[in-house]
C-alpha cells in the first residue's frame, strides 16, 4: 500500500522552545489518521508544517509524494484542507465558494462545472445554490466545506477539528462522508477533541509535550494501557507539562 | 420548591431570517449548577447575552433574583460574574494587571474575595507578571475564569467555556466549576459537549431556537422510550448498512467503536437481533444492552420533534 504521509524526525523549535520534537510516522493511501493532543501539545506546529506552510526546523517529512522543506508549493496544491473556525466564504453563495475554491486550486472551467454539479445533487443544494452561506444551517456549512476540500480530488485531506460544536447528527452524517472518502483512496488526517471520534480512526497519535506519546489503532491502545475507551487512553497520556504554562 | 435565580419566561428573538430563540421558558433555582446544552446556532449564545443584558428579548421576560434584565441592567452586572465565549480579557494587559483592574470596576480588591478564586489563581501566579495574550489557551480560560468571580457574583454564566478545550483540561474546568457552586453560587453554563450534560444538576436541551427538554440529566435519559442495545464487529461499516435495511430498526448511530441500536417494536427478543446478524454473517458482533446516553436522547429528540 502506497505512503502518503512521511514523516522523519520532524521538528520544530521557536526560540529554545521545542514545539514539535522528532516525531516520526507513515500514513497510507485511504487511512483515517486520527492526530490528537492536548492544547498546546504540538499538534498545530506538526499540521501546519506538513501542509507547506511552516518549515521545519530539522528533520523531513513528505506529503503526497512532496517535500514539506523543499516543494512546499507543490504540498499546498495536493492537499485539502479543512478547520471548524475557517471553511467557507459567509458573504458568498454557495456557487460563488465552489467557483472559488475550484479555481484557486487551478481547476478548468468545465472541471468546476463538473464537480460543482456533483457536489450539488449529492448534498440536494439545488434551492440554496445561490444563497449566502451564512444564511445556510452549520450541518451544511460543514459538509459543503468538506466537500470543497476535494474539489481538486487531493491525496490527502487535514481535517482541523471539522466537528467542533455540530450537532450529534450532523456529526455522524460527517463522519459517513469521511467514510466514503477514505473508501475512494484519500487519506485523512483529522484532528478531535471528541473521543469516540478517535474510535473512528484507523490509527490514532497522541501528542504530548512536542512528542508522539501514542501510536496505534484504537484497540491496540486500549489493551495497551488496559482501558476500554479512548477517552480513558486520552485521560492518562494527554496530560504533560508544557500546556500548563 | 427552591428560589429561582434565573427565571426566563417566553423569551423569543429574531435575526433577520433566522428564528434565534422561540418562546423559551425555564428556571434555575438558587445555588444550581444549570447547563445549556446544544450544538452552534441552537440559541445558548442569545439567550445568555439576554440574561447579562447585552441583548433585548423581543418578546417576554427575564429576570435575575428578581430585577428584570431589561429594568435593571447596573444592578444585575454588579450581581453576575460574564465568562463570554471568547477570550475577552486584555491582552496587554498583565494577569495581575487584568485581575486588579476587574476587581476595581466592581468596587472591590483582589484581597476581598481571594477566597473564592484562591485554588485557581494558584496556578496562575507563577506567570503574573506574563501579558494574558500570551498565555496558553488553558491558563487564558482560568484567568478569566477569576476575573469573572473576582467580585463574589451571585450567579455565575459562562458562555461555551469548554468548547475547542482538550478532554483533559475540559474534566478540570469541570472540577472548578463544582468547587465554585459549593461556595453558594449559582451557574448557569452553555456547552455544545453532550458528556458534559452529566456534570450538571439539571440541564435544557435547546436546538434551533428551542427547549427540547429541561430535567435531570437521569431523568432526561429517562425519556428515551425504546431498549438500546450497543452493538460491536470488526466490519463496522457494512453492519452500519446492514442493520439500517432492517426496517424494524428505529434506531441507528454510532457510538465510539460500537453502533447503538433501538427498535420501536420493544418487546423484540434478543434471539431475532441475533439471527438478523448471523444472517449478515456478522458473527463476530457483540451485542449488550445499555441504558442510553444523553447523546442518545438529543438525537432521539431532534428526530422525534418533542419540541415544548
Amino acid at each position: 500500500m502506497e505512503t502518503v504521509v512521511k514523516v522523519n524526525q520532524l521538528t520544530k523549535k521557536f526560540g529554545s522552545f521545542i514545539a514539535t520534537n522528532a516525531i516520526s510516522f507513515e500514513v497510507k493511501k485511504g487511512e483515517i489518521f486520527g492526530f490528537l493532543g492536548a492544547n498546546g501539545a504540538g499538534k498545530t506546529t506538526a499540521m501546519r508544517m506538513l501542509s507547506g506552510l511552516l518549515t521545519p526546523t530539522s528533520g523531513e517529512a513528505s506529503v503526497a509524494g512532496f517535500d514539506v522543506a523543499t516543494q512546499a508549493e507543490l504540498v499546498k496544491q495536493n492537499i485539502g484542507y479543512m478547520s471548524q473556525k475557517f471553511s467557507l466564504y459567509e458573504d458568498l453563495t454557495i456557487q460563488e465558494n465552489i467557483d472559488f475554491y475550484g479555481g484557486i486550486y487551478g481547476l478548468s472551467r468545465q472541471e468546476i462545472k463538473d464537480r460543482s454539479k456533483g457536489i450539488v445533487s449529492k448534498f440536494q443544494l439545488e434551492s440554496v445554490i445561490h444563497k449566502l452561506v451564512k444564511t445556510i444551517p452549520l450541518g451544511w456549512k460543514q459538509k459543503l466545506a468538506f466537500a470543497l476540500a476535494l474539489i481538486h480530488k487531493p491525496k490527502v485531506v487535514f481535517l482541523d477539528e471539522p466537528t467542533g460544536g455540530v450537532d450529534p447528527i450532523t456529526r455522524r452524517q460527517f463522519w459517513d462522508l469521511i467514510y466514503e472518502a477514505a473508501n475512494d483512496g484519500v487519506t485523512i488526517f483529522i484532528t478531535t477533541h471528541y473521543m469516540d471520534e478517535a474510535e473512528y480512526c484507523d490509527r490514532v497519535s497522541i501528542m504530548v509535550d512536542g512528542l508522539i506519546k501514542a501510536l496505534g489503532t484504537p484497540s491496540e491502545l486500549k489493551t495497551s494501557f488496559q482501558v476500554d475507551s479512548m477517552d480513558a487512553v486520552f485521560q492518562l497520556l494527554a496530560r504533560g507539562t508544557a500546556n500548563k504554562i | 420548591m427552591k428560589k429561582s435565580a434565573i427565571h426566563i419566561e417566553s423569551i423569543s428573538k429574531r435575526y433577520a431570517e433566522v428564528q434565534a430563540l422561540d418562546q423559551i421558558s425555564l428556571d434555575v433555582e438558587e445555588g444550581e449548577l444549570f447547563g445549556l446544552i446544544g450544538p452552534d446556532g441552537a440559541g445558548k449564545t442569545t439567550l445568555i447575552k439576554i440574561l447579562v443584558t447585552l441583548f433585548s428579548a423581543e418578546d417576554g421576560k427575564a429576570s435575575i433574583l428578581g430585577m428584570d434584565t431589561n429594568d435593571s441592567k447596573a444592578s444585575i452586572r454588579k450581581i453576575i460574574g460574564y465568562m463570554p465565549g471568547r477570550f475577552s480579557l486584555y491582552p496587554d494587559l498583565s494577569v495581575e494587571e487584568n485581575l486588579s483592574f476587574f476587581a476595581r470596576a466592581f468596587d472591590t480588591t483582589i484581597e476581598e474575595n481571594y477566597s473564592l478564586i484562591q485554588s485557581i489563581y494558584d496556578q496562575l501566579k507563577p506567570f503574573k507578571d506574563r501579558k494574558s495574550g500570551a498565555l496558553s489557551g488553558g491558563m487564558k480560560q482560568k484567568l478569566a475564569l477569576c476575573c469573572a468571580l473576582i467580585h463574589r457574583p451571585k450567579v455565575l454564566i459562562l458562555d461555551e467555556p469548554t468548547t475547542g478545550v482538550d478532554a483533559v483540561s475540559r474534566k478540570e474546568f469541570w472540577q472548578m466549576l463544582h468547587e465554585i457552586k459549593s461556595q453558594g453560587i449559582t451557574i448557569l453554563v452553555s456547552t455544545p459537549y453532550m458528556d458534559e450534560a452529566n456534570l450538571c444538576d439539571r440541564i435544557a436541551f435547546l436546538q434551533g431556537g428551542k427547549i427540547l427538554s429541561i430535567d435531570t440529566p437521569s431523568k432526561i435519559t429517562g425519556q428515551f422510550p425504546w431498549q438500546l442495545f450497543a452493538i460491536k464487529s470488526q466490519k463496522k461499516y457494512a453492519l452500519t448498512e446492514w442493520l439500517r435495511a432492517w426496517e424494524k430498526v428505529s434506531y441507528c448511530y454510532a457510538f465510539g467503536e460500537y453502533l447503538h441500536i433501538a427498535f420501536s417494536e420493544n418487546a423484540i427478543q434478543m434471539n431475532e437481533i441475533k439471527e438478523y446478524l448471523s444472517a449478515g454473517s456478522f458473527s463476530d458482533a457483540e451485542i449488550v444492552n445499555i441504558p442510553p446516553t444523553i447523546e442518545d436522547t438529543f438525537i432521539y429528540l431532534m428526530e422525534n420533534g418533542n419540541s415544548r
